[in-house]
């Protein structure tokens, strides 16, 4: 190159460089940036624990007494779960099947009771009484050291 | 060679015996013949009767085994041809109302049958020299008697009201009677015809459910609460205990539960019972009264919880679908609509006072679910605006790149390397 | 600085392959030079499969019991789950509709002729491979859909003659679609294939690179301008690989890929039961076949009729090489075109119907 050839022109040419130089670099930095965010993130494991939907725990053994019940979230479902006697464990599905409402245990008749209409199960999940036009679906509950595991039946 | 002619020999006795046994000359000669008299040979096959041993002798006399038809039929050996109608019933109550007899086939099954028909309004006719009523085969049909729980009984839950209606639906049948055909048809707009017939729920009600079936006969109208109460157990017992139980049972011309819901054809409740012009409210309690007016305040209540937990859904099934987590509200949800059940169970007490705690409950719950509902879509507009970055950082690294290859090219072309020969 | 480093590097690495290669490599120019892109597209997005695959395998877990659990998880607990998990799925459909342009692309500009046979013929496995890939990786996330697809696969797979059976119990992993197929479709997935598909790739490339790029025959290879491979043909394709990227985020991020109801054996068959719109022109002419043709049976009639058709197009580079150039370009153009037809026809059909 010689002195005469830096002109106005080669000014402007170097500005160009660097702005595009600039720019390009610029642009992979945030679009790379942009790209491994997310996938950072992803790895990071969630704060909520991964739900294990086919088993879940009914609590500790002695949170529930002989002859009673209460409600288990079993992924997105209810589940009741029964202590039938000190040894005896049951749980059906919460769900009515007559109009979905939310069932309960009910010690003094020793049946499974839904509130909305009155229907009626009994331990087995059998209809006894009211609208209810199909069983409850019977869940498998088993005892694991001093906690009680739900899950569904193979 | 020798043994087997033996064996024919000791063979012969147990055959005889066994023709003896199960020998039956009607079908022999009632199979062959045409028409009306082979009729009962051919349907007897599908005979709940037949399955259990019994044959066309156990119930109209005369003897089977005989080869003769001035035998067989003779009316010396018990032959009585085709019953009288009158006679029908008793006929089958022979063996049906004896606990003995019906023990060695059916024990667990009931003996009360005739003892009921004589109550019905049937039975009654039929004794009172009637003829045109609904005896024992009118409705378990002749010589192909199925049991109840076979699906091609006449009687089966899901065929039992066209069974009814074959007479019940015929004008010209129940003229001299005075009473109404329209039963089936409007029964079949009702929500038990849908839950039985359309949803094959077998425990929804039939004829029989509400009115019997051997003692069949219209519930009275004092009654009518507790037939229905029988399954909507909760809606009776509210209903014992309020305002209206007195007054709808001294009204004359109908009572309880059908004053507001009729009888045959029960249509899914709704609002419009309680507020507007089809009101059934309105029937007692004029527009403006306070009656109306709380009637009014109910469907509001209803029908606000109702659209509330709606919107909520819909709201929560577009965020659903652009793939946000929202099972947690959906379960929320579930809640919310119990709470609609129960408010629309508590109408039934007639006291504002008793709904507003399930509508209250429930608007809590829909309003929740509203927000969480937003918020996750918010989250999406959020991975819009994301994806929004991006882009512009790409189409920024896509331009830059652009122009770089202008620049490099521009200089290749001045210098026209080796590797890039100028076009011809 | 820089120099240093090279240097550094250079003793001990021979570098002179690759800056050769850097430095000669170049790409003619012509009508029909956009085609070349494609080729590196699809590189591209199977870069993409492995990354978002191996973050996928973070979470996924390959069991009957917990995969449509462990993918609902994905979608919905995981930060930005829903976006690589989609971005797998798009990219996925993608990527073999890129193939599919590539192949006929080389078709029409008749790349195949010698010496290039083999990078045909490893190309075309390359493809049933990608295929292979999307077939297995469906019934991964174990939704009723997919388990139903698989079963209607895996039925015409067993209709075929002789060797039918065996194949549809090897892919299976037993007799019916169950637990056992969905550990080896997995395995299939994420171990069998990719190692397969990168060894294949590897060769692809280096074929391409020993053979330099083809020139369309309608052209004199001396008299075509060059572009210099790196950097001119680099950043263009750089660009087009961007632009792949923008069109992947928005299809993940505007139509999330669908999770659908979790797969039940007992249930009865979703109305509508259809496979993968690659799969699409296959299974509509099945259905078109009479289901007796004179002594045979329809379906394996179909089955045979796919297999020497494809047969027939793997040796493509081979055909009627005793005649002249472009009578021979003539033939396989038209034949080209016929099939290109058909498949976008009957994957049309299919989708309407």
């Amino acid at each position: 190159m010689k002195a005469s050839d830096t002109g106005p022109d080669t000014h402007l040419d170097q500005d160009r460089r660097s702005v595009l130089s600039w720019l390009l670099g610029g642009g992979i930095a945030a679009s790379l940036g942009s790209f491994f965010y997310p996938v950072i993130r992803f790895m990071n494991p969630p704060h909520i624990s991964e739900v294990a939907v086919d088993e879940v725990s009914g609590g500790k053994l002695n949170d529930l007494k002989a002859n009673s019940g209460k409600i288990v979230k079993f992924g997105n479902k209810p589940v009741v779960l029964v202590r039938v006697s000190e040894t005896e464990w049951k749980a059906f599905s919460a769900v009515c099947t007559h109009l979905n409402c939310t069932v309960q245990y009910q010690g003094s008749t020793r049946l499974i009771w839904c509130a909305c209409h009155n229907g009626m199960y009994d331990l087995t999940g059998r209809v006894v009484s009211g609208p209810p036009p199909k069983p409850l679906e019977e869940y498998a509950v088993r005892v694991r050291g001093d906690e009680v595991i739900i899950s569904r039946r193979a | 060679m020798r043994p087997p002619v033996i064996f024919l020999f000791l063979l012969v006795p147990l055959f005889l015996l066994a023709e003896g046994t199960t020998k039956n000359t009607c079908l022999d000669c009632h199979s062959v013949l045409d028409g009306r008299a082979q009729r009962p040979a051919l349907l007897v096959k599908n005979d709940v009767h037949t399955a259990s041993g019994l044959s066309c002798s156990d119930c109209h006399g005369g003897d089977r085994t005989s080869d003769d038809p001035g035998g067989s039929m003779n009316p010396a050996k018990g032959f009585i041809g085709k019953p009288a109608r009158k006679a029908i019933p008793k006929l089958c109550a022979r063996c049906h109302s004896n606990p003995d007899f019906m023990r060695k086939f059916r024990p667990q099954q009931r003996v009360d049958q005739y003892e009921l028909y004589q109550t019905s309004i049937h039975g009654k006719r039929l004794a009172s020299g009637d003829e045109n009523v609904a005896t024992c085969i009118d409705c378990h049909s002749v010589h192909d008697i199925r049991a109840v729980k076979d699906p091609a009984a006449p009687v089966y839950p899901l065929r039992l009201p066209e069974t009814c209606a074959h007479c019940h639906s015929d004008r010209q049948k129940m003229a001299k009677y005075g009473i109404p055909t329209n039963q089936f048809d409007e029964y079949r707009n009702s929500v038990h015809w849908n839950a039985l017939k359309i949803r094959g729920d077998l425990s929804a009600p039939n004829c029989a459910s509400c009115h019997g079936n051997h003692g069949a006969k219209p519930p009275q109208v004092e009654s009518v609460a507790a037939v229905c109460g029988n399954c909507h157990v909760l809606f009776a017992q509210l209903y014992q205990k309020s305002v209206h139980e007195p007054i709808f049972s001294a009204a004359s011309g109908g009572g309880g539960c059908i004053v507001c819901h009729s009888n045959h054809g029960i249509r899914q409740p709704t609002t419009a019972m309680l507020d507007g012009p089809k009101a059934v409210c309105s029937q007692c309690h004029d527009p403006g009264t306070p009656g109306a007016n709380v009637a009014a305040q109910m469907a509001k209540w209803i029908d606000g919880l109702d659209s509330a937990l709606k919107h909520s859904e819909s709201v929560l099934a577009r965020a659903d679908k652009y793939g946000m987590e929202v099972s947690e509200a959906q379960v929320r949800l579930g809640d919310g609509r119990e709470n609609l059940v129960k408010a629309r169970l508590a109408l039934h007490s007639f006291e504002p006072e008793q709904m507003k705690k399930p509508i209250e409950a429930g608007m809590a719950i829909a309003n929740e679910t509203l927000r969480a509902s937003q918020d996750a879509l918010h989250e999406k507009d959020v991975r819009r605006m994301g994806l929004a970055v991006s882009v512009i950082f790409i189409g920024i690294t896509i331009l830059a790149i652009w122009v770089l290859i202008r620049r490099i090219e521009s200089n290749d072309a001045y210098r026209s390397g080796a590797n890039a020969p100028a076009p011809k | 600085m820089r120099a240093k480093a090279a240097n550094w590097l250079g003793e001990r690495i021979d570098l002179n392959a690759v800056r050769e290669l850097i430095e000669h490599k170049t790409v003619p120019v012509h009508s029909a030079t956009r085609w070349y892109y494609f080729g590196g597209i699809t590189l591209f997005l199977f870069a993409i499969q492995v990354i978002t695959g191996i973050l996928l395998m973070l979470y996924y877990r390959p069991t009957v019991s917990e995969a449509f659990e462990s993918v609902r998880f994905i979608m919905t607990r995981v930060e930005f789950g829903w976006l690589i998990r989609s971005i797998h799925s798009w990219s996925a459909n993608l990527l073999i509709f890129v193939a599919f342009v590539h192949m006929f692309s080389v078709v029409f500009t008749h790349a195949y002729r010698p010496p290039r046979e083999l990078t045909w013929l490893t190309g075309i496995v390359l493809l049933g491979l990608m295929l292979f890939f999307g077939f297995s990786g469906y019934l991964l996330p174990w939704n009723q859909i997919s388990y139903f697809a698989t079963k209607v696969g895996t039925d015409v797979a067993a209709s075929a003659p002789l060797i039918g059976p065996a194949i549809a119990r090897f892919l299976r992993g037993g007799e019916d679609v169950g637990a056992p197929t969905l550990t080896r479709f997995f395995a299939f997935h994420v171990i069998i294939l990719p190692l397969a598909t990168m060894a294949l790739i590897a060769l692809h490339i280096l074929l391409v690179q020993q053979n330099g790029m083809s020139t369309p025959p309608w052209l004199t290879a001396s008299s075509v301008r060059q572009m210099r491979f790196f950097p001119n043909f680099f950043l263009r394709e750089l660009m087009v690989w961007y632009c792949a990227l923008a069109v992947l985020g928005a299809l993940a991020a505007i139509f999330p890929w669908e999770l659908g109801e979790k797969a039940d054996s007992f249930a009865s068959a979703p109305a509508g039961i259809r496979p993968e719109w690659y799969f699409l022109a296959q299974f509509y002419t099945l259905k078109l076949i009479p289901s007796h043709v004179w002594v045979f049976e329809g379906e394996i009639l179909g089955i045979l009729g796919f297999g020497l058709l494809a047969a027939f197009w793997v040796v493509l580079p081979f055909w009627g090489v005793d005649r002249a150039g472009a009578a021979r370009a003539r033939l396989v153009t038209g034949v080209g075109v016929l099939l290109a037809s058909y498949l976008a026809t009957f994957t049309v059909l299919g989708y309407v119907k």
